[in-house]
């Protein structure tokens, strides 16, 4: 990184300015799948978070002995480490959670955010600034978790983390809750998003920038090549 | 168990991407042309397929010295090795098919809806038949979304009527919406 910055911003960066799920457009499948309800966003953003903090310190101490080469593999395996202690703490503490977040759990390793800020952050930075990035980052995670979970649970259910709210209770709106409703209520929150920084915040369209395989997998070039061919 | 029932439950009712959400991430993001729409989705059934012959025998293994726990590195890491070699052997033996599915190949090593049916297959208490054949639904499941999806984005490119708060990535979610709506309606089905 060529100029300092500042502790403070590298903890609220993730918060707001790089929200990895509204800005960056990261993570998209936990974030879908598991904010049926408040709790269960909350929890899944939790979990993550715990293991995004743990590998990135882990990952940036290891980050000057690690060979260029296999680091992705590395940084998975620390990782996938991760996950499964997050896996065993759930199921003894948070049996609940654990059954209804399910097979989201394991597939945290596969995650982007956290492999995106292995390659992009903790493997350039000391530990210190990278368990900030990754507060940050968890933090800016579970929070748009918690809201998405939040209204798809006051419009599905009519509740919010589990207490009935008066009239939306009795007519709730199933759909919101179900599969159709996560993509709307994240569109409409990425609208929202739009919006509120006139169309400079959210970065682009769907693609590479943010993936931690960009370097290896060019998946960018690949389609610009196959696209150009195609015309060809 | 029915192996139809379990293509029928896992293409059109469960589809991992519209109705489990698994496997986001291409289906936004390699959907905007037919082609690599098409050519992605051939590629996830090849590796879906492949890993899960690879993770079924291995979690036997892992219960067998009782570290079944171990399931999630194990799986990673023999997907992603799995996937290198067969991308190298592709290149070497069958550069024609390589051409057409390679590039695909590597960038399917950290998709979620991959790692996603190895466990899901091992967490059903599928036989290793079963477990192939849910393998390729889920696969072809992938390739029904992704194609349908694509031709309902090509008629959004270019599109001036839509607001603009909603512009690019907004409307394409709203667009998939609808389309996981509508295999809602297979819901009965099985």
């Amino acid at each position: 990184m060529e100029k300092k910055v500042s502790k403070l911003a590298i903890l609220t960066k993730g918060i707001i300015k790089e929200n990895p799920v509204l800005v960056l457009l990261l993570g998209t499948c936990p974030t879908l799948a598991t904010t049926s309800s408040a709790i269960n966003g909350v929890g899944m953003g939790i979990s993550a978070t715990a293991v995004l903090i743990c590998s990135n310190i882990v990952i940036s101490l290891l980050a000057k002995i690690i060979p260029d080469k296999v680091r992705i593999p590395c940084y998975i395996v620390v990782i996938a480490g991760f996950v499964t202690v997050v896996q065993f703490v759930l199921q003894a503490f948070v049996p609940s959670l654990y059954a209804s977040l399910g097979l989201f759990i394991p597939l945290i390793v596969v995650n982007c955010i956290i492999l995106g800020r292995a390659e992009m952050f903790a493997s350039k930075n000391n530990a210190l600034d990278s368990a900030l990035d990754g507060i940050g980052m968890g933090l800016g995670f579970t929070l748009a978790l918690g809201v998405m979970g939040a209204i798809r649970e006051i419009f599905g259910a009519g509740t919010i983390f589990g207490f009935a709210l008066p009239w939306l209770s009795a007519h709730p709106i199933l759909v919101v809750a179900l599969a159709p409703g996560g993509f709307f209520v994240y569109s409409l929150l990425i609208a929202a998003v739009n919006k509120a920084t006139k169309g400079k915040g959210v970065k682009g369209d769907f693609g590479c920038h943010g993936c931690a395989m960009a370097s290896i997998c060019q998946q960018e070039k690949c389609i610009a090549e196959l696209e150009k061919g195609v015309e060809a | 168990m029915e192996f139809g029932t379990i293509l029928v439950g896992i293409i059109l009712v469960n589809n991992y991407v519209l109705a489990q959400f698994l496997g986001i991430c291409p289906f936004l993001g390699v959907s905007k042309k037919l082609d690599s729409a098409a050519g992605m989705g051939v590629a996830v059934i090849f590796v879906m397929v492949l890993a899960t012959a690879a993770t079924w025998p291995i979690m036997r293994v892992l219960d067998s010295f009782e570290i079944g726990y171990l399931q999630t590195i194990a799986f990673i890491l023999v997907i992603a090795a799995l996937v290198q070699f067969v991308e190298m052997a592709l290149k070497k033996f069958i550069p024609a098919l390589h051409k057409s599915l390679g590039v695909y190949l590597p960038l399917i090593t950290t998709n979620c809806a991959v790692l996603g049916v190895c466990i899901s297959n091992i967490d059903e208490g599928y036989s290793y038949i079963e477990a192939l054949v849910n393998s390729f639904g889920a696969g072809v499941g992938f390739l029904l979304a992704m194609v349908i999806f694509s031709g309902m984005r090509s008629k959004l490119e270019g599109n001036t009527a839509i607001p603009q708060s909603f512009q690019g990535v907004p409307i394409t979610l709203v667009t998939a919406a609808f389309l996981s709506l509508g295999f809602m309606g297979f819901g009965g089905l099985v």
